[in-house]
């Protein structure tokens, strides 16, 4: 299953060079096969039965199954559960993603430029989040931050106060973003310097003669050498952000009055079935949320890719 | 500005001083894992959190973390080595050689099954979870560790990378040379291929095991009996024990088994980065 930890693709598709003599025939179908069955039975088969699903509905006392065609869909769009969940995530969308990618291209800059010391030190600490399961991460982070034996605890102790909350209702969106940016940038990192490490020497060189100095070299000749993977990492993000689940669902413990069922559309659709036993519904909702994923997902790669270009 | 060679420029300390603040944000959180998972659970309440303090009770920890609640920690562990092995294996072999087939072969269909594949890879988890549950629930496959290993068996991001990999490492003319010797299709992926792939599969295998090692919300959906939980259900679990009426709160035995989830992974990464850096920018862009 895809989820925020797919990992990382430096660049976009490109086309096998063209084989001189390779003849059009059944054979690739021999290595492609195997991945293809089970692709179908677990990716293409539960797209297509939760279309199905979103179609019908429960009925309650009757038992059964009825056709609805568009109500569930219609439901989903007036449902003000789904709409706060989905702003909460557009909103952590907006202000994680840019800091979390914006920390990595830094650190990849740094460690590639060959002017930083300890250099593969640095690059290897810096991934190793990525290696830590999100279910340590937020447990890990929502001990810190809690006030009896967290850092914030000690923070508040340090300081006399009571200020440091990173549980409360104001600062938990926040927090949590904290936790998935510790887990992620080192994992960007890793996209943007495999990308930065391609680029031709010629191109430095080139630039150097033009007497472009540091500065002007990642503006010039980097950043846009590593388009594609910026484009990647963005897409990626987008979808993680769009899926988050983990992180909240695993801190519910910690606070289950200020992270209810719907802080994500993501737990809304978890908690919509295995709490409410409302597949039918629960299925529109993951597919609406599929579908707005999915556009804003193109709507960048079609905008990333053109630029420039 | 200073003047610098573009090719040998000077160690700069500043830029140094500042990543390693950056570093600091990176490893201080698993400093404190590591500090505390040293604590009994009276020493975590009465001191400081990024200080070590009580009695050392991290090999009493660790004593307890496996035996507590019969074992059931031990179990875990060898339930994600088994969802690790079968399904992170089984999905970098299936990627191997269907990257392989899209690299090397021309054949009807081969642009529908990557626009298919890619597409895919969009396609949120919940949108799939939540659908497979049902399906496999009609196949009473829920509450079996096929319900994990099945989904753990496809890489979209494997299948990619192993494609891109092999258009460059395999030179078609070595194929070609083989064929005229006379080897069959899938000799030669034995026998010329594989070993050409190596940094490739070692990338692929190193992600897909940490996807499957730290998976979460599948094994959340499918599994209702504790006893075919992976590390990180359990682990939750075990910290959810703390709330509620007749809490039994067990955070030293959370802090030390969140401690053992992680050293494997870290472990391995560290083992390998040769193997698996190499790979990864051999599938990155090249101009």
């Amino acid at each position: 299953m895809t989820s925020t930890a797919a990992p990382p693709v430096a660049a976009p598709a490109r086309p096998a060079p063209p084989a001189r003599r390779r003849r059009r025939n059944w054979r690739g179908w021999l290595f492609v096969a195997p991945f293809m069955l089970v692709f179908a039975l677990t990716f293409i088969a539960p797209v297509v039965y939760a279309f199905v699903l979103s179609l019908f509905r429960d009925q309650a006392f009757f038992g059964g199954t009825v056709f609805v065609g568009a109500d569930n869909y219609a439901q989903v769009l007036a449902d003000p559960k789904f709409w706060e969940s989905f702003q909460r995530v557009l909103v952590f969308l907006a202000v994680q993603v840019p800091i979390m990618l914006l920390l990595a291209l830094v650190a990849a800059l740094a460690i590639d430029s060959a002017r930083l010391h300890a250099a593969g030190f640095f690059r290897i600490v810096i991934f190793l989040p990525y290696a830590v399961p999100a279910v340590v991460a937020a447990l890990m982070w929502g001990f810190i931050y809690g006030d009896h034996f967290g850092l914030a605890a000690d923070l508040n102790h340090l300081l006399g106060t009571d200020a440091v909350k990173p549980l409360s209702q104001n600062w938990l969106l926040t927090s949590i973003g904290n936790v998935v940016t510790w887990e992620f940038v080192g994992y960007n990192m890793l996209i943007f310097y495999s990308a930065l490490k391609v680029i031709p020497k010629e191109l430095f060189e080139a630039a150097a003669i033009d007497g472009a100095g540091t500065f002007r070299t990642i503006f010039s000749v980097k950043l846009p050498a590593i388009r594609g993977a910026v484009v990647i990492a963005t897409i990626f993000s987008i979808i993680g952000s769009f899926q988050l689940f983990n992180e909240p669902n695993i801190m519910r413990n910690l606070v289950p009055n200020v992270i209810g069922t719907f802080y994500t559309p993501n737990m809304y659709a978890y908690n919509l079935s295995f709490a409410g036993q409302q597949y039918n519904y629960s299925a529109t909702v993951a597919i609406v949320m599929g579908v707005i994923t999915a556009v804003i997902a193109y709507v960048v790669q079609l905008r990333g890719t053109r630029k420039g270009m | 500005m200073a003047t610098f060679s573009v090719t040998r420029p000077k160690k700069s300390r500043t830029l140094t001083a500042v990543m390693a603040l950056y570093l600091l944000y990176t490893l201080v959180p698993l400093a404190w894992l590591v500090i505390n998972a040293t604590k009994t659970q009276a020493a975590l309440f009465s001191t400081s959190g990024l200080s070590f303090g009580g009695p050392f009770a991290l090999f009493d920890n660790i004593g307890q973390t496996f035996t507590y609640n019969n074992g059931i920690f031990f179990r875990w562990l060898g339930n994600t080595l088994l969802y690790v092995v079968v399904g992170a294996g089984g999905a970098t072999i299936l990627a191997t050689a269907a990257g392989y087939g899209l690299a090397k072969y021309r054949f009807p269909g081969r642009r529908a099954v990557f626009a298919v594949v890619l597409g895919a890879v969009a396609v949120p988890a919940t949108a799939l979870a939540v659908p497979t549950f049902l399906m496999f629930s009609k196949l009473g496959l829920t509450n079996t560790p096929l319900a994990i290993i099945i989904p753990s068996l496809i890489s979209p991001f494997g299948l990619y990378l192993i494609w891109v990999y092999a258009a460059d490492a395999i030179p078609d003319e070595l194929l070609e040379a083989a064929r005229i010797d006379g080897a069959g299709e899938f000799r030669i992926f034995l026998t010329v291929t594989l070993r050409q792939l190596v940094p490739g599969i070692v990338t692929v295998a190193l992600f897909t095991m940490v996807q499957t090692w730290n998976n979460y919300f599948l094994p959340l959906i499918m599994l209702s009996e504790p006893k075919w939980y992976p590390l990180t259900v359990g682990l939750n679990q075990w910290s959810a024990q703390a709330n509620g009426a007749g809490a039994q709160p067990i955070f030293n035995l959370v802090l030390t088994g969140s401690l053992l989830t992680i050293i494997p992974l870290v472990l391995a990464f560290l083992l390998m980065q040769r193997f698996w850096q190499s790979g990864l920018s051999a599938g990155s862009v090249k101009q």
